[in-house]
């Protein structure tokens, strides 16, 4: 997946979660992407968030601490 | 198992059922108790003695008009009509007095003194109400001479119609006889035969609620007419929904099949293979050939009504295009080969294997469809997980409806609509919100109609002046027509004049939500920013007419949401699907009859593939992958371990077909390529694989990328179920066997078996039995209860051993309901000055979904290309008229279609269809999703539009590379 889709899949998720009350906003935007997003993509994403995340909203950047990393590669 | 003979009483009888307190009466000495306010009519009828009728049927109210049902009842004066005359208490009707006799055998023979006697060579001969009430009052003779007559062409007196054309071979000589209207593809109406009950005129007005039909005349002139004068029957306002055929006691509206094929002589019960109402139908043959198909009066979804496609446009299942033998291909550039099934079972076995043994278990997947049966789905996500190894499987919905099974999974616990379509009938007040019923689920729109004629109120929103906005006898309370892509923001400010003026249910919010939870809400939507009058510059809605709507639904009575993809295709679908949850239950609207959150589905069994587990990340019946004690019940039936993680989505799954770490896709009853959005794109994934296996009827347009053809059953071929939108499992029922010599849930074992699974269901009932054992929300659905029952709706479990049309009754599934926040954020399709206006796609009556079954009938008379619909202003800049080609581009391609010029659409708005491969309405959407699910926003893309001479390049190059994918080299001897 382009880079770019997947900021742009992440940030959707995190400018969601960023509106909801309370303040466990990172962790809810990671279990939303630990709970749909394929093995691969979160490797992809870990790895993009490793090397800086450009780009990313701060939930978004903020929830790659409480991303399940994927035990194998695809 | 057997076929399934009908064991209800299928009897017309006569009048519409009432629901009174008892009453007690005789009937040529048969007691019998029916509730008040039933005819003596169908009173008759429930003691078993038929009444002879004419006009009188039990789909319309009583008219009164034949005169052929007259009865004495004792102590009452004169011969009443029994189909217009209520019992009551101790009444005592005779039915067969010297004296009604005579006026019945009277009233026949004027009947038939304008009514051609030329039974033996007519269409409706065996199936003809004149014919049957003439033997039954005993007609021996007609008295009168020939005279002033509507049947006899030639005007000489004869008797009968083949009399005639032997006396004037040439030529018509009587000025009252019309000639049949053979407009209509499906049926014909045969002026010269019409007895002037007027079964269809009512027909169309009280079932289908169009009002095109009616009595142009009067006395002896009366005639039926199609509409305006110099109107057939296709170009005037009929929908061809075949209600006035149905009504028709003689051969006056004749399904043309019956014409050509005879009379049917046996009948099974089975579901419409179209959209989400699920119809339920006759299927009428002599022997394995299918006649016609008429709506079953006893389906609970459609209560005897249909529409032209579940009616009329089954002719695709016959249809010469139909790929009967399987094939293979080295590469996609090679022509098609016709193979035996086990050289291309193996062919694609092997090539999965080897795909996944050089790339990983993960590199193969399904996709299972929403137009296939519940088993045959259960089956397709079962390969996957427990033949390939891996959770990679998804469904057509995933495009339709997956922000539903998100959105109202997160408010009330489960992926379903509330209500069953019953339901409608105690609406008060109904929001339509992104959704056409109309066009997209006829039969349901019907229903509402006849609600709405009652006195309901309605409030559509949409972008569009739908048909339901204003039509005959009904006009929305309110339409709200939004700027597409700020549903989020309409909605929000509705729940803010909910909670601003106090017209929340606060009772029912402190019994079923967390209060808590409400007020954090409620202080969110109170926020000024969210008011209409705040909203109104962004949604293009006016703020009165908005607080107007707020308050009718909040304080009208019964408030009941009926929604559709315009809701859940959009980056925010998952968001607007929430915000309708809230609204319900802020206003109490939930839990009882005439309420509730709606989806209306697109396809036949959109419900059925989610529930059977289609998606990635959960196993059948909505439960996460991740949860081990749901593998585990899995795990035990497969004997297979189960992966924990979620598998790609189909978006995922082109990417990485893209990325080239997915490589193999069973792909069952769907054509992604037409209708996924981002064309190129799609077509970029599929041509990166090595092994794109297409299970269908139809060379369709995704198998351009196909190197396994494996031929389809269609919906008459094979046994199964398919869940409504009503969540109500239906039968589908085998009507012939299948042409390519499988049904579609044997062709998956096939494929799996190649692959060493080692499957052996002799019957789809089995494989109903695995779902039973596996899913809690089927546990009690066997197919004997389906016999039994008809139909059922899930849940059905110990709890609920009769099913469930009611979801959260006494409590949400989930527990208490959840308010979420539902903050709007515009989409980051934007219009700006290189893409000016809004393309909004949808459906039309005539066709459905991509087109492969609708397009190969003659529903293509209706439609026979997408048209862009644009508002007037918008073409006067664009030096546009009526009918000219026009270029549509966006960001993502552009495409070529004719200009309707209209002003449904609002300024900036263009509307489009998404019928016809060639015009590919696809290439132009984007690939901006659902923030939550994914599901593409195929509701807004910023476009231009402009004049054009005909079809684009890219339009040209597809059509050529389709040409050469579709080449078919003849079996090798």
């Amino acid at each position: 997946m382009s880079p770019e889709k997947m900021v742009m899949m992440a940030n959707q998720i995190a400018t969601f979660f960023a509106t909801q009350p309370g303040e466990t906003g990172a962790e809810d935007v990671a279990a939303h992407i630990n709970d749909f997003w394929e093995p691969r993509m979160r490797a992809q994403y870990l790895d993009y968030v490793a090397q800086g995340g450009e780009g990313l909203h701060p939930l978004a950047a903020a929830a790659a601490a409480h991303i399940h990393a994927p035990s194998e590669k695809a | 198992m057997k076929d399934f003979i009908i064991p209800w009483d299928d009897r017309d009888m006569g009048t519409p059922a009432k629901s009174g307190k008892p009453v007690h009466l005789t009937v040529d000495g048969i007691a019998v108790t029916v509730p008040a306010g039933t005819s003596v009519m169908r009173a008759a009828a429930e003691a078993g003695v038929t009444v002879p009728k004419l006009c009188a049927t039990d789909s319309l109210d009583a008219f009164g008009s034949c005169r052929l049902c007259v009865v004495e009842i004792e102590g009452r004066r004169g011969t009443p009509a029994s189909c217009t005359t209520p019992v009551h208490e101790g009444m005592v009707v005779h039915t067969q007095s010297p004296k009604v006799k005579k006026i019945r055998k009277g009233v026949m023979e004027l009947y038939v003194s304008d009514h051609p006697l030329d039974c033996l060579t007519c269409a409706a001969n065996g199936d003809c109400e004149l014919q049957d009430m003439a033997g039954m009052v005993g007609l021996r003779d007609v008295r009168y001479t020939p005279g002033d007559n509507h049947f006899d062409p030639s005007g000489s007196g004869a008797r009968s119609q083949s009399e005639a054309r032997l006396r004037m071979p040439e030529g018509e000589a009587n000025p009252r006889y019309t000639p049949k209207d053979e407009s209509n593809p499906y049926f014909t109406y045969d002026p010269g035969k019409c007895i002037v009950c007027s079964r269809c005129v009512r027909a169309c007005e009280e079932v289908q609620g169009t009002f095109a039909l009616t009595i142009e005349g009067r006395g002896f002139e009366s005639r039926v007419s199609a509409g305006a004068a110099g109107d057939d029957f296709l170009s005037s306002d009929c929908v061809s929904c075949g209600a006035c055929v149905q009504a028709c006691p003689t051969a006056t509206l004749q399904e043309k099949s019956v014409a050509e094929l005879g009379t049917p002589d046996r009948e099974l019960v089975t579901t419409c293979a179209y959209c989400g109402v699920g119809c339920s139908f006759k299927a009428e043959l002599n022997g394995d050939e299918l006649v016609r198909m008429t709506p079953w009066k006893h389906g609970k979804a459609n209560r005897g009504h249909s529409c032209v496609k579940g009616r009329f446009a089954y002719g695709y299942t016959e249809h010469p295009d139909r790929i009967l033998n399987p094939m293979i291909r080295e590469r996609i550039e090679d022509p098609w080969r016709e193979v035996s099934w086990e050289e291309a079972l193996s062919f694609a076995a092997d090539r999965l294997k080897a795909i996944q043994e050089k790339h990983g278990r993960k590199s193969v997947g399904v996709i299972t469809s929403s137009r296939c049966t519940n088993e045959e789905t259960y089956l397709v996500q079962k390969l996957t997980r427990a033949v390939f190894m891996n959770n990679n499987t998804d469904t057509c919905a995933r495009v339709c409806h997956s922000p539903t099974g998100y959105g109202l999974g997160q408010t009330y616990g489960t992926s379903a609509g509330t209500q069953d379509f019953d339901s409608v009938e105690q609406v008060d007040v109904a929001v339509v919100i992104g959704a056409n019923p109309t066009d997209g689920h006829p039969v349901f729109a019907s229903r509402l109609k006849k609600r709405l004629r009652q006195g309901a109120k309605l409030i559509v929103i949409d972008p569009r002046r739908i048909d339901l906005v204003k039509s005959a006898h009904i006009a929305a309370a309110h339409h709200l027509p939004l700027t597409p892509g700020t549903n989020v923001a309409v909605v929000t400010a509705l729940a803010h004049v909910i909670v601003t003026e106090k017209l929340y249910d606060e009772a029912f919010i402190r019994a079923r939500c967390d209060w808590d939870e409400f007020m954090a809400y409620a202080e969110f939507v109170s926020e000024k920013r969210h008011a209409p009058e705040s909203t109104a510059l962004l949604t293009g809605v006016n703020a009165q007419e908005l607080r107007a709507a707020a308050r009718l639904y909040a304080q009208g009575g019964n408030g009941a949401i009926y929604y559709g993809l315009g809701v859940t295709e959009h980056s925010q679908g998952s968001t607007t699907v929430m915000g309708l949850a809230n609204l319900a239950m802020m206003t109490g609207n939930i839990g009882r009859e005439g309420v509730g959150v709606n989806p209306l589905r697109g396809q036949n069994n959109v419900q059925g593939s989610c529930d059977m587990g289609s998606f990635p990340h959960e196993l059948p019946g909505y439960r996460h992958v991740k949860l081990p004690e749901v593998r585990k019940v899995f795990e035990d039936a497969w004997g297979v371990p189960i992966d924990p993680e979620p598998g790609l989505r189909i978006p995922n799954m082109l990417d990485a077909a893209v990325d080239g770490t997915f490589r193999g896709l069973y792909c069952q009853g769907e054509d992604i390529l037409q209708s996924d959005p981002d064309t190129k794109h799609v077509a970029a994934g599929l041509a990166a694989m090595d092994c794109v296996i297409v299970h269908d009827l139809f060379l369709n347009e995704t198998a351009n990328y196909a190197h396994v053809f494996l031929p389809g059953s269609s919906f008459l071929e094979k046994n199964g179920t398919f869940t409504n939108a009503e969540r109500r499992i239906n039968r589908v029922r085998k009507v012939m066997a299948p042409k390519n010599g499988y049904e579609d849930w044997e062709v998956t074992q096939l494929l799996a078996n190649a692959m060493g699974a080692g499957w052996a269901y002799t019957h789809p009932e089995q494989i109903m039995a695995e779902i039973a054992a596996t899913t809690p929300s089927f546990a009690g659905v066997t197919y004997d209860l389906l016999e039994e029952k008809g139909s059922v709706q899930w849940p059905c479990n110990e709890e609920h051993p009769e099913g469930t049309p009611l979801m959260h009754v006494d409590g949400f599934v989930r527990g208490k309901g959840r308010f979420i926040v539902t903050e709007y954020v515009a989409t980051d399709e934007k219009t700006g000055p290189r893409f000016p206006l809004l393309l909004t796609t949808g459906r039309i009556l005539s066709q459905y979904n991509v087109g492969a079954q609708t397009r190969r009938t003659a529903n293509s008379v209706w439609h026979e290309q997408d048209l862009l619909e644009i508002h007037p202003h918008d073409a006067e800049n664009r030096g546009l008229k009526e009918g000219d080609w026009v270029k549509l581009a966006s960001r993502s391609g552009e495409t070529t279609l004719r200009a309707k010029i209209t002003d449904r659409v609002s300024p900036g708005v263009v509307y489009t269809t998404f019928h016809h491969p060639d015009t590919q309405a696809n290439v132009v959407t984007t690939d901006f999703s659902d923030w939550a699910t994914n599901c593409p926003e195929y509701k807004v893309t910023a476009v231009q539009v402009a004049p054009s001479n005909g079809p684009s390049d890219w339009q040209e190059d597809y059509a050529a590379q389709a040409e050469r994918a579709r080449r078919i080299l003849p079996a090798a001897e």
